[in-house]
């Protein structure tokens, strides 16, 4: 029962601020919306006992993409002044969602400890190992069968940031300004004045 | 299979990785000065590296004692053939590179590091028995060789070789990507074995999708036509030891993963993936050999050369039998030191200005310049064209006797004519390097730094593609079968 109220109410909540990101005038409201679609969306994943997926979906898209939409949103044309004025407007609102995030937690985690949802019947061939989360079966998993892999995962991403430094990193040393006395002093005049004498209508060639 | 049994079969790879994590610090500390002793320590490393594949490959070990992780990794005698050709190669770039990229002071502590790395990828690769693994080999390498060849990035071609070669690259890996989710899908597993049981029997159209997808991001890496758009640009824009590199190393390793692709995994479904695989070959051979003719930049022309040399290695591939890898083994253990030998000979010419050679046209007269350069050149040329006492002969003609024994005699003719036409080009360059006027570009060699290690392997790798290498064909020849025989063993 606790289990069908949470996931009504969650993909209720995912439907309507799915609703919001479109609708919503200003993008920064958008990208605020989608990250809370996004919440909601992990609510289900713990609903139905998948908890590692709705860390990932958390850490990853809200941590990660929105806040990189919102950097993007952010370098848009908007007139922040008219959004700090409607700030006392929308606290009200601000301060429900808080409420509605609040109550999911306290929802969700309830849920996840009564047991999942059924969604249908498992084949049998994929049985999760009793008496394990599986964010411990992904770890045994990582670190055991497929550690080769793992490690030479690590390699790679070494790889790219050696690369990455490689092909951007110069050494400290001033692009502009620099100035050469010595070769200024150095410097005759003959070296950089000298006669012409053009022809007429032909133009100084330099 | 115990942890410690799987870790002494990758003991190469692991030589490899961690001299690659040390020297990366001694890079971090003591900068771009030590990047001399850096190269050498790489060296080193991958002669060690060498040395642990060796008694693999002589005694053409196999079977399920070579099995690593579970079946994600296989150190057999075709892995370890492949490992030799590769390690070869990686230490034929950190010996040409130096004296090259100090001349415009582009030498960093960073370039042996990227190499050491890149063999590593490359022999994950070739001994790869998982998608998973082949993904992650197929990863490392490519990584460092986009850097590699943006190396000299104040150079506005070698930046625009990195940028083309990283696009093109992530778009074949993408469609690998596509053709390895699809193959998963419809065969429930990972591993090359189990997908080759999987699969067994009538190929479902979902199937076939996630073959062809596998075969085309592969023949991107392998730079086989229709996918070789991007070779001719990123080649010349490369600095040339990382040229010489491309041509060489990364061509084995997805050679080899190719062969073991398909003949494992899709080792049920010969019929379905052959006719592909004659198309690469003859494509690869027309275009590679006719692409060649109207080019004046020997790295251009060079390039043109390896798409056509991959389609005669396809040849042997497209047998799909014991006797055809073996002729692809020997053809690509010909072509690596051939390439080489190639490329060395022309990073040792430079102009009055210390510039490097790069226009055909400027070997105009090199015998009486260079004669020594000359003469190793016109032994590459001759290989290269498959001229008889020339040791490239001998690829070609294992290659073609293959395909002749498997009633494959139209597939064998096209390539014999089109490398008629390949022969064109390579004898228009002995042409000019003998019989045209001096063109005063290339001066006569000045002893410079790094000349003699240069000359000893130039020395060392025409000798190896001159007719002296026909005493090699037997052992070359008996090597290659049992590094055959131990691909087929288990699929």
């Amino acid at each position: 029962m606790l289990q069908a109220i949470a996931f009504y109410l969650f993909a209720a909540l995912v439907l309507l601020s799915a609703v919001f990101t479109i609708l919503a005038r200003n993008p920064v409201h958008s990208v605020l919306w989608l990250i809370l679609a996004f919440f909601n969306a992990a609510g289900l994943m713990v609903i139905i006992g998948a908890e590692f997926i709705a860390m990932l979906l958390v850490i990853v898209y809200v941590g990660a993409v929105a806040v990189l939409f919102l950097f993007v949103v952010m370098m848009l044309d908007i007139d922040f002044a008219e959004l700090r004025a409607s700030f006392m407007k929308n606290f009200p609102l601000g301060i429900a969602i808080a409420a509605v995030l609040l109550a999911e937690l306290v929802l969700g985690i309830g849920v996840w400890q009564s047991g999942g949802l059924q969604l249908g019947v498992a084949s049998g061939e994929a049985a999760p190992l009793l008496g394990r989360s599986n964010i411990e079966s992904i770890g045994a998993l990582l670190y055991g069968r497929y550690l080769f892999l793992f490690e030479s995962a690590g390699l790679i991403l070494l790889v790219a940031m050696v690369g990455a430094i490689v092909l951007t990193h110069r050494e400290g040393r001033a692009v502009r300004g620099h100035q050469n006395i010595g070769k200024q002093i150095a410097r005759r005049p003959g070296d950089a004045t000298v006669n012409v004498r053009p022809e007429i209508g032909q133009g100084v060639k330099l | 299979m115990d942890f410690s049994t799987s870790l002494a079969l990758i003991a190469p790879e692991l030589v490899l990785s961690l001299s690659g994590l040390a020297l990366l610090l001694v890079a971090a500390w003591a900068g771009d000065r030590a990047a001399r002793t850096i190269s050498v320590l790489a060296c080193m490393a991958l002669g060690a590296a060498f040395a642990l594949c060796l008694p693999v490959v002589n005694g053409g070990l196999a079977g399920a004692d070579r099995i690593a992780f579970d079946g994600q990794f296989r150190a057999d005698a075709f892995a370890s053939l492949a490992k030799l050709m590769i390690y070869a190669a990686s230490l034929a770039a950190l010996v040409l590179a130096p004296a090259f990229l100090e001349r415009i002071r582009s030498m960093r502590a960073e370039y042996p590091v990227l190499v050491l790395f890149s063999a590593v990828g490359m022999s994950i690769m070739v001994s790869a028995t998982d998608l998973l693994t082949l993904y992650i080999g197929l990863e490392m390498q490519s990584l460092a060789a986009y850097v590699l060849a943006s190396f000299v990035r104040d150079d506005n071609r070698s930046a625009e070789a990195g940028l083309k070669y990283f696009v093109l690259g992530s778009l074949a890996s993408g469609i690998l990507l596509f053709g390895m989710s699809l193959t998963y899908g419809f065969s429930g597993s990972t591993a090359f074995d189990a997908i080759g049981v999987a699969l067994g029997g009538d190929l479902s159209t979902g199937a076939l999708f996630g073959l062809v997808f596998v075969m085309a991001g592969l023949a991107f890496k392998i730079s086989a036509v229709p996918f070789h758009m991007w070779t001719p640009d990123v080649y010349e824009g490369a600095p040339m030891p990382v040229t010489a590199f491309f041509a060489s190393a990364p061509k084995v390793a997805a050679i080899a993963l190719l062969t073991r692709v398909l003949m494992e995994a899709f080792g049920s479904q010969v019929d379905s993936w052959r006719q592909i695989v004659v198309f690469l070959a003859l494509a690869s051979i027309v275009v590679g050999a006719l692409g060649a003719i109207g080019q004046d930049n020997v790295k251009r022309l060079l390039a043109y050369s390896s798409i056509n040399n991959v389609g005669f290695i396809l040849i042997g591939l497209a047998v799909a039998s014991s006797a055809g890898t073996s002729a692809m083994l020997v053809y690509l253990s010909i072509y690596v030191p051939m390439t080489i030998a190639g490329f060395v000979a022309v990073l040792m010419l430079r102009n009055a200005a210390g510039e490097p050679i790069e226009r055909i046209a400027d070997l105009a007269g090199l015998s009486r310049v260079r004669p020594a350069v000359a003469w190793c050149l016109m032994i590459v040329m001759f290989s290269l064209a498959g001229i008889p006492p020339m040791f490239g002969f001998w690829g070609k003609f294992v290659v073609f006797q293959a395909a002749v024994q498997a009633d494959m005699v139209v597939l064998a003719a096209v390539g014999i004519a089109a490398s008629v036409i390949g022969a064109f080009y390579y004898l228009k360059i002995v042409k000019v390097m003998f019989f045209d006027e001096p063109s005063g570009a290339v001066v006569s060699g000045v002893g410079e730094r790094g000349d003699r290690s240069l000359g000893t392997l130039l020395a060392l790798s025409t000798l190896m593609i001159s007719p002296f290498g026909f005493l090699a064909t037997g052992w070359l020849g008996a090597v290659a079968d049992r590094a055959a025989a131990s691909l087929l063993l288990l699929a």
